[in-house]
């Protein structure tokens, strides 16, 4: 575990202390002479609702095989992570029947109903991506609280809308009639507040806010892609900057969550040079510390949701937000350096969100990508055939893909059909980079770097 | 003294041809490639005259060390009697030579030797039949090793070991292996060197010099007391002792010096033995073969079975998981694809002895030994678990025999292996299933292009750009057979 030193009292922490964290467990030792944890807590102005400003992403739980060989969530690792959680004052939990193969609300239901239902919120999307039909889509409703084990939830989410714009909203939450059928359910106190996850242009993004201003549609929150990378550095065409849109929610007092602020792991695992410049200012502090504190500095958001795999980085996360220090003006600008620096190297935006998946034909397109990051990032793929350590450097790099991602499911088997495409929220061009990456390899074997 | 000589050197060869065999690293060729390229027969198909006539000079000086030292299988023999004799002490025993069966099979090699019936050949060709042995049953469980030290590795997070797909190439090699290795420790166990004196054509060849060899174990009879010591140690059960007579069949013994060591009294010497008359006839005119009939196949466009390719149900359900993906099958092929440097499947087939050499390098898992009766045991090539990479040249570096002639990275892709044909039934484009276009994408050589045919699109192979390389075949989406195949050729150009 981390270790923890006292750190001054931020202003941060002051208004968390004035929130009054009524759901919040302090860790154990409250006069623990480091400083106790205290949870940063942020209160929803539009219901009064006091939210831990960490809150759990449901979509990166560990998985395990089973005895069929399927891949299936650990539910004990689970239990484990989020009776801790709980007991360190994280209260929101965001989920969705698509995550994890549609095992993971079922998983938090598990997990959850071990606690009363009071003492945290549920966060559940309707994700009919494929099959957008009213019977359908009010089927994945219902069953969501078949999963999740309660009867009302407390955060409801029209799943990744932007891409496609109004047409697509349309056909997935208008034609169907949806719409009314969710503002129904919110009367009868099921759902107790409606908004929408956001990936998307910034046209798009404004429709959804025209809704709002015209008073089409009253949302109750949005929830956007925010870190210090996409904070001014989104590809603009067919991403918005997260500053555009933090504003525009800003502007009209809507509650934010905030998802990828850690852009799947990449800000927690960044190029030496970066985290060189990082741990020269806080030596003690992780490297994905950083990027937590860049959301939670802003105070329209109400939540950062973190998808966390194991213990590590819950214990990691909770010190973070459990003895916060908003980021200083100064600091915020040596993020947007480090963010412009690490906008230099050829990676690819990938969060390993697995929407692309499963690939039609097989191909382990996460899996390639994070390889590819990886190695990207720690500096161990070879550049040219010239360069030192070269041999090594190539073995290293081939040896990892074949460990990581099976051959047939490699790079080089991607057929283009663009099947992928509108799954990512990214809008990667997958099959684009696929070939990049293959051809890399190739380039890499054929020593004709 | 000169048996610990020959000891030492035997295991020299032994364990470099095994590790020759075991290494899928290619880190050994350097250093041991050329304990394959002395082997008699593989020379012999080389037209490697240089190490025939050195063998056969060898044999005239020295006997048949070759059999003791150079020729795996021998020496593995040797190591299977060792073991038999310390468990069932049951020593040797003077057979007399059985001709008909000895010359009857070499009579037989040499005729399918020279009409080119290549399964006999391979079949009883000596280090090959060891090679297949090492390929079939013992490098699987050398890669088993492997990967489990690569497991290890993964763990500490190094790259010192990777892993290696094991899989089984041929069960029909498979079971001859088997078959070979059982009665080969069967009739090492009980009889010593019966194989090599009674079936082993190379054995049988080298054996009209070894009767005249220069230097040969000589009985001292007026030192002799025929006390049997030597006869019962004779692995080639080739010593006679008698009453009142000594004698030792020279075209049968091995030189493996058991003898000189067993012998109390200093009877048996290993010595200059050119003092009586010596006659050299010149048989070692081992013509030239004819070619090989009959190897092509007319197997009829067998139209491809079509198991619907891929599970095509693109329907998504839920983020994350994989697509089950069908393993890739071998299509029927009219002619084998032979790698490059083969010169077209002719001069492979006639030349290869099936020692599998190639095979157990090879590190795309292209080549495998056929099933087919006309080139049992010996390679072809088939893309199912990947192609033949531009970059490699490994097969071709090894091959003892010349049955696949050294290229370079600059002259392999000179060489047309083969000719891509589409089965537009299955093409995903021509279908209309999905585009795709994967082959004309892949093509090293841009022989494939997508046309456009009525509604869809299809690939169209320009045959004389087309090099055969195969990556076209491993990479076409369709399972388990792909929509895109490569047929060989029987004159590479």
């Amino acid at each position: 575990m981390k270790r923890r030193d006292f750190i001054k009292i931020s202003g941060a922490a002051a208004l968390a202390a004035a929130c009054g964290p009524k759901d919040a467990r302090p860790a154990s030792g409250m006069t623990n002479a480091e400083g106790p944890e205290q949870m940063l807590m942020r209160e929803n102005p539009k219901n009064g609702d006091v939210i831990s400003a960490l809150g759990f992403g449901c979509m990166r739980w560990p998985m395990i095989k089973d005895a069929n060989g399927k891949d299936v969530i650990d539910q004990e690792a689970v239990n484990e992570m989020v009776d801790y959680a709980i007991a360190h004052g994280i209260n929101y939990f965001d989920t969705s029947p698509a995550y994890l193969q549609g095992q993971s609300e079922k998983a938090a239901g598990i997990a959850l109903s071990r606690h009363p239902r009071s003492s945290y919120y549920i966060a559940t999307k309707l994700s009919n991506f494929n099959d957008a039909s009213p019977e359908a889509s009010i089927q994945m409703y219902k069953d969501s609280f078949k999963q999740l084990q309660t009867d009302y939830f407390d955060y409801y989410l029209l799943h990744s809308i932007g891409r496609g714009g109004k047409d697509a909203f349309n056909k997935r939450y208008v034609d169907n009639g949806l719409l009314p059928f969710l503002l129904e359910e919110k009367k009868a106190g099921r759902i107790r507040n409606l908004g929408f996850s956001f990936h998307g242009a910034k046209h798009e993004f404004d429709y959804f806010m025209e809704l709002f201003d015209s008073g089409e549609m009253i949302w109750d929150f949005v929830q956007i892609e925010m870190n210090y990378v996409d904070w001014t550095h989104a590809d603009g065409v067919r991403n918005v900057n997260a500053d555009y849109l933090y504003q525009e929610l800003d502007k009209r007092g809507l509650p934010i969550v905030i998802m990828e602020p850690l852009l799947g792991g990449r800000l927690a695992r960044v190029p030496e040079s970066i985290s060189r410049h990082m741990k020269e200012r806080e030596p003690d502090k992780s490297v994905a510390s950083w990027a937590f504190r860049f959301c939670a500095t802003y105070p329209r958001v109400l939540c950062v949701l973190s998808g966390m795999t194991n213990m590590d980085p819950l214990w990691e996360n909770c010190e973070t937000f459990g003895h916060f220090k908003p980021l200083t003006e100064e600091e915020l600008e040596f993020l947007e350096q480090m963010a412009t620096q690490m906008m230099e190297y050829p990676l690819v935006n990938c969060t390993d969100c697995k929407y692309c998946m499963p690939c039609p034909w097989g191909i382990d397109i996460p899996g390639t990508f994070q390889h590819y990051n990886r190695s990207v990032t720690d500096g161990t793929y070879a550049q040219n055939s010239a360069q030192k350590d070269y041999a090594k450097l190539k073995k290293a790099y081939l040896v990892s893909y074949d460990r990581a991602v099976a051959t047939v499911r490699q790079a080089d088997h991607c057929i283009s059909c663009g099947e992928c495409l509108s799954h990512c929220p990214q809008s990667i061009a997958i099959p684009t980079q696929l070939k990049r990456i293959a051809k890399y390899i190739d380039d890499l074997k054929q020593d004709k770097l | 003294m000169l048996k610990k000589l020959r000891v030492a050197l035997a295991w020299v060869f032994w364990i470099g041809i095994t590790l020759l065999f075991l290494d899928f690293t290619g880190a050994l060729h350097g250093y041991l490639g050329w304990m394959a390229k002395v082997q008699f027969l593989p020379a012999l198909l080389a037209l490697n005259v240089g190490v025939v006539v050195a063998l056969v000079l060898l044999t005239l000086v020295f006997g048949r060390v070759y059999c003791s030292v150079i020729c795996p299988l021998g020496v593995f023999q040797d190591g299977i009697s060792w073991l038999g004799t310390h468990k069932s002490k049951k020593p040797y025993q003077y057979k007399k030579e059985n001709k008909w069966l000895r010359y009857g099979v070499w009579a037989a090699f040499v005729i399918c030797f020279i009409v080119g019936v290549q399964v006999v050949v391979t079949l009883l060709a000596p280090y090959s039949a060891y090679g297949r042995m090492v390929q079939n049953l013992l490098q699987p469980v050398y890669l088993w090793c492997n990967n489990l030290f690569a497991k290890l590795a993964e763990r500490a997070g190094s790259y010192a070991f990777s892993n290696e797909e094991v899989w089984l190439t041929s069960l029909s090699s498979l079971i001859i292996a088997v078959v070979t290795l059982v009665v080969l420790v069967l009739l090492a166990r009980k009889h010593g060197r019966t194989y090599c004196n009674a079936i082993c054509p190379v054995g049988t060849t080298l054996s009209f010099f070894s009767r005249f060899a220069m230097f040969r174990p000589v009985i001292d009879t007026e030192k002799c007391k025929h006390c049997k010591a030597c006869e019962l140690h004779c692995k080639s059960q080739c010593i006679e002792i008698t009453k009142d007579s000594a004698h030792i069949d020279y075209s049968r013994c091995v030189d493996c010096f058991n003898c000189l060591e067993e012998c109390k009294f200093g009877a048996l010497k290993y010595k200059y033995a050119w003092k009586k008359d010596f006659s050299p006839s010149a048989q070692n005119d081992k013509g030239r073969r004819a070619f090989m009939t009959g190897t092509a196949i007319a197997v009829g466009a067998a139209a491809f079975k079509s198991a619907e390719a891929a599970a095509q149900e693109l329907a998504k359900k839920t983020d994350g998981g994989f697509a089950d993906i069908l393993p890739k099958q071998a299509p029927k092929r009219e002619t084998p694809i032979t790698p490059p440097g083969s010169m077209g499947a002719r001069n492979f087939y006639r030349r290869c002895t099936g020692c599998q050499l190639c095979i157990a390098e090879c590190p795309n898992n292209v080549l495998r030994p056929s099933s087919d009766f006309n080139r049992l045991m010996q390679p072809e090539m088939s893309f199912e678990k990947g192609y033949c990479r531009p970059e490699c040249t490994r097969c071709s570096e090894l091959c003892p025999a010349g049955a696949i002639l050294p290229v370079t990275k600059e002259t392999k892709t000179n060489f047309h292996i083969g000719t891509a044909g589409v089965n537009v039934n299955l093409c995903l484009e021509a279908t209309g299933k999905s585009p795709c276009g994967k082959c004309a994408e892949v093509c090293p050589t841009g022989a494939i292009a997508m046309i456009q045919q009525g509604e869809h699109r299809r690939p169209a192979v320009a045959e004389e750009v087309c090099i055969g390389c195969g990556k076209c075949e491993y990479l076409c989406p369709v399972r388990p057979i792909s929509a895109i195949t490569i047929n060989g050729r029987e004159v590479h150009v």
